[in-house]
C-alpha cells in the first residue's frame, strides 16, 4: 500500500511540475543525498531535550533505512549549546558548509529568534521545535513550520479544561521566568478568566532558581489547583518540593506541555501519580503509527518518547510527506515549503496540518501520570480535536492584540 | 504570620546549604589565595558521586562519605598536578580552574547524561514536620544541623589543633610561616583536599534538594562567591554568618519583591566590593 501511495504521490507531483521538466536532471539529482540539518542541544543544562531530539529523528530516518522520497538522506547534527550565538554560528555552517537543504529545530525559542532572519534570507525551509509565539503569529516567518506548538496552544486547552470540566473557581500560576514560561501562563490565564475562573497569584521564579522553598511559603493554599509552566527538569523538582513542604493534597497540580514531560517522569516516583498535564503528544497514544514509534524508542533507548523526541519523530514524516509531494527535490526551495505548508497526515501525534502561518492545528491531549507495567507514564484522559495556536479566537482579532507576557493579559483577580 | 515563620526556617536551611557550599570555597581561597573556580563543578561532581552510591542502594550518609572522600581525593589530584605549577600567577590559576570546570562538567555530562538525577531525601525525613501548624520539610532542618555541625568541626580545628594553628598562620603571612618551618607544601594539599572534600560533601546533601543535573556547577558557583566576598575572605565565622545572611536576603527577597530576585542576590555583594573591600568579617582585601 505504501508503494503504491508513494508512487501515486511522485506521480503527481511530477505531473504537477510539468511534463517539461528535463528527466535527465532528475535522475542526475537523484543519486545526491537530501542533506537534513539538525540544529539540538547536547551538552549543557538543555542537553536533556536535544538529544531526545536528536533519538526522534534518528528512529525515523532508520526506520526507513536512511531513504525519503526514493533517495538517500543524510543528517547533519550540530549541537549548539543552547547559546543563540552558537546556535547562529552552526546554522550557517550547515547551510554554507554542509550544504543542508532542510533545517530541523532549533530547542529553544531564543535560538529560534537568533536565526531568524538568515533563515529568511538563505531560505531555507525549517521545521521548528521551538514555541515561540511570534514566530508563527506577529511575525511570521514564511520558511517555518512548526508541528509541535506554539507556547500556549496547550495550556489554551488546558485552562478550558481546568474551567470545564474540572469546574475550578481560583488557581494559582507558576512557571519559569523567560518568554515561554510567560506567554504559556499568559495563555491559560486568559481562557481560564474568560470562563469565570480566577487567577489569584502568578509567580515566576528565575530559571536557575537553586530552590523552590521560598515560592512554596508563600503560595496560596485556598484555590482549587495551581498550574505549572515550567521547563526541562524544573517541574519534577518543584512537585518534589511541593510534596516535601506538606501541600500534597491541599490543590490539583495541572501542568503545560513540558511540566511532566517523559523524559523527566522516567526518574520521579509515587510523587508525581494523579497530576495532570497537557500537550500535543503522550507516548501512551494509541493511534497506528505512534504504537509502532513508542514502543520502539522505549526498545532502543530504555525510555518513553516525550515532547523533544515526538517533535523530531513528527518532523520527519511531514518531510517525507512533503519531499514526497515534490518528488525528492529539495533543491526547489520554494516548491518544497509550499508542499510543506500543504501538509496534511496522520502522524504519531495525531493528524497534522498547517495554518497559514505554519503552525500546526492539530490535535492537544489531557494526561495523567499513572503507573503502567511499572513505569510512570502520560496516560491520555481526554483529545481536543483541531486545536489552533488561535485557541477559539478570530486570529485576526488574536494577533492585533500584544503578544503575552509577564504582564498581557492583565491580571485584575490578584490578591496580596 | 505562617509565611514569616516558614520563610525564617527557609533562610536558615538555605544558609546551612550554603554553608556547605562555600566553606570549602572560603577555606582554599583564605589559605591559597586561589579562586578556586572549579569549586561548583567539584560540588556537581559531588552530588553525581552521591546519586551513584545511593543508586547502588546505600544510604544517604554513605554516599556523602563517599563523596567527600572521593572529591578530596580529586581536589588533591588537581592541587598537586596543575596549580602547584601556577603559584604566584593569579591569573593562570583563575584560568586553569575556569578550564578545569568546564572539562568536570562535560565529563559529568558524558557518565551521567542530559537528564536530571534526583537524590532521595533519606525515608525518615520524608514527611513534612508539623508544629504550631506550620509545615516545613523535615530534611531542610537536617541540613540546617549538619552544617551546624560542620561549622563548629572546622572551627575547633582552626582554632584548636595543630594544623589548624598551621593553617592560621599562613592565612596570616606565608613568607613568615615558612619562615619558621611551617611545611607549606604539604599544607596546600591538605587545605584543597579538605575544600575540595566539603564541596563534594555539600554536593551530596544537598541533593535532595537541588538533585544532580548538568548546570548545577555554574548555579552554584556565583552564590559560593557571594558568599565568600561578603563574609570575608579567610574568615570562617565571615562564611558562616554571611551563609545566613544570604540565606535571609535571598528567601525574604524573594517573597517581598520577586521580581528582583537577582538584584537582591547580587547587589549586597556588589557593596561589599566597593565600599568594605574585606567583607564584613575579613581582614584581606579581595
Amino acid at each position: 500500500m505504501t508503494i503504491n501511495r508513494r508512487d501515486f504521490l511522485v506521480g503527481s507531483g511530477a505531473a504537477s511540475l510539468g511534463l517539461a521538466v528535463p528527466t535527465l536532471v532528475n535522475a542526475q539529482k537523484s543519486n545526491e543525498p537530501i542533506r537534513i540539518g539538525l540544529l539540538t542541544v547536547k551538552t549543557g543544562p538543555l542537553a536533556s531535550g536535544g538529544i531526545d531530539m536528536e533519538r526522534g529523528i534518528m528512529m525515523y530516518l532508520n526506520e526507513r533505512n536512511n531513504m525519503m522520497a526514493g533517495r538517500k538522506v543524510e543528517l547533519v547534527v550540530a549541537d549548539t549549546g543552547g547559546v543563540p550565538a552558537n546556535t547562529k554560528t552552526k546554522v550557517q555552517e550547515l547551510v554554507e558548509r554542509d550544504k543542508v537543504q532542510v533545517l530541523m529545530g532549533p530547542l529553544a525559542a531564543f535560538e529560534a529568534l537568533a536565526i531568524d532572519d538568515y533563515i529568511k534570507t538563505q531560505k531555507i525551509p525549517t521545521l521548528s521545535v521551538a514555541a515561540a509565539e511570534d514566530m508563527t503569529q506577529r511575525k511570521p516567518n514564511p520558511w517555518f513550520v512548526r508541528a509541535t506548538s506554539s507556547s500556549a496552544q496547550c495550556s489554551h486547552v488546558m485552562a478550558d479544561y481546568c474551567a470545564k470540566i474540572m469546574k475550578f473557581k481560583r488557581m494559582v500560576m507558576i512557571a519559569d521566568d523567560i518568554a515561554y514560561g510567560h506567554e504559556m501562563n499568559a495563555g491559560f490565564q486568559r481562557v481560564f478568566e474568560e470562563n469565570g475562573g480566577k487567577i489569584v497569584q502568578k509567580l515566576f521564579p528565575p530559571l536557575t532558581a537553586p530552590d523552590y522553598g521560598s515560592f512554596l511559603a508563600q503560595l496560596k493554599t485556598n484555590v482549587d489547583g495551581i498550574f505549572l509552566g515550567f521547563a526541562g527538569s524544573n517541574g519534577f523538582r518543584f512537585v518534589r518540593q511541593f510534596n516535601e513542604y506538606g501541600l500534597r493534597g491541599k490543590m490539583a497540580i495541572m501542568g503545560g506541555m513540558t511540566a511532566l514531560d517523559e523524559s523527566v517522569l522516567k526518574n520521579m516516583g509515587d510523587e508525581a501519580l494523579g497530576i495532570q498535564t497537557v500537550c500535543w503528544y503522550s507516548a501512551e497514544l494509541d493511534n497506528p503509527i505512534n504504537l509502532k514509534f513508542a514502543p520502539g524508542f522505549r526498545k532502543t533507548f530504555g525510555y518513553d518518547p516525550g515532547y523533544y523526541a515526538a517533535g523530531t519523530y513528527v518532523s520527519g514524516a511531514v518531510l517525507e510527506n512533503a519531499l514526497n509531494a515534490v518528488n525528492g527535490d529539495a533543491n526547489n526551495k520554494d516548491a518544497l515549503m509550499a508542499a510543506l505548508k500543504k501538509t496534511n497526515i496522520p502522524t504519531a501525534r495525531g493528524p497534522v496540518k498547517f495554518d497559514q502561518y505554519g503552525n500546526i492545528v492539530g490535535d492537544v491531549y489531557i494526561r495523567q501520570v499513572e503507573r503502567k507495567d511499572k513505569r510512570l507514564v502520560n496516560a491520555v484522559l481526554r483529545t481536543y480535536t483541531n486545536v489552533s495556536q488561535f485557541w477559539t479566537y478570530d486570529p485576526k482579532s488574536f494577533l492585533g492584540q500584544p503578544v503575552y507576557t509577564r504582564d498581557y493579559p492583565p491580571a485584575k483577580n490578584l490578591e496580596s | 504570620m505562617q509565611i514569616w515563620a516558614i520563610q525564617t526556617l527557609n533562610s536558615l536551611a538555605l544558609g546551612g546549604l550554603l554553608f556547605l557550599l562555600s566553606s570549602g570555597f572560603a577555606l582554599i581561597f583564605g589559605l591559597m589565595r586561589i579562586a578556586n573556580l572549579t569549586h561548583g563543578a567539584l560540588f556537581m561532581l559531588g552530588a553525581y558521586v552521591g546519586a551513584t552510591v545511593i543508586r547502588s542502594g546505600y544510604g544517604m550518609f554513605t554516599a556523602a562519605a563517599a563523596a567527600l572522600i572521593v572529591i578530596a581525593i580529586v581536589g588533591g589530584i588537581i592541587e598537586r598536578l596543575i596549580l602547584r605549577r601556577l603559584s604566584g600567577n593569579p591569573q593562570g590559576q583563575v584560568l586553569a580552574t575556569l578550564g578545569l570546570a568546564f572539562i568536570i562538567a562535560d565529563f559529568c555530562l558524558v557518565i551521567w547524561g542530559g537528564d536530571p538525577i534526583p537524590i532521595e531525601t533519606p525515608a525518615m525525613f520524608q514527611s513534612p514536620i508539623q508544629f504550631l501548624g506550620i509545615s516545613f520539610p523535615a530534611y531542610r532542618l537536617v541540613i540546617l544541623v549538619i552544617s551546624c555541625i560542620i561549622g563548629i568541626a572546622l572551627y575547633l580545628l582552626l582554632e584548636k589543633t595543630r594544623l589548624g594553628a598551621m593553617i592560621r598562620a599562613g592565612v596570616d603571612d606565608m613568607q613568615m610561616a615558612r619562615a619558621v618551618g611551617i611545611p607549606a607544601s604539604q599544607l596546600f594539599t591538605i587545605v584543597f583536599c579538605l575544600g575540595a572534600g566539603l564541596a563534594g560533601l555539600g554536593g551530596t546533601l544537598g541533593g535532595p534538594i537541588f538533585n544532580a543535573y548538568p548546570g548545577l556547577d555554574a548555579d552554584m558557583l556565583p552564590l559560593a562567591l557571594i558568599v565568600v566576598i561578603l563574609g570575608g575572605v579567610g574568615s570562617l565565622v565571615g562564611t558562616f554568618i554571611a551563609s545566613f545572611i544570604v540565606g535571609f536576603i535571598y528567601s525574604f527577597g524573594i517573597a517581598l519583591v520577586p521580581d528582583l530576585a537577582y538584584v537582591i542576590l547580587f547587589l549586597p555583594m556588589v557593596v561589599v566590593i566597593a565600599f568594605k573591600p574585606t567583607g564584613l568579617f575579613g581582614t584581606i582585601r579581595t
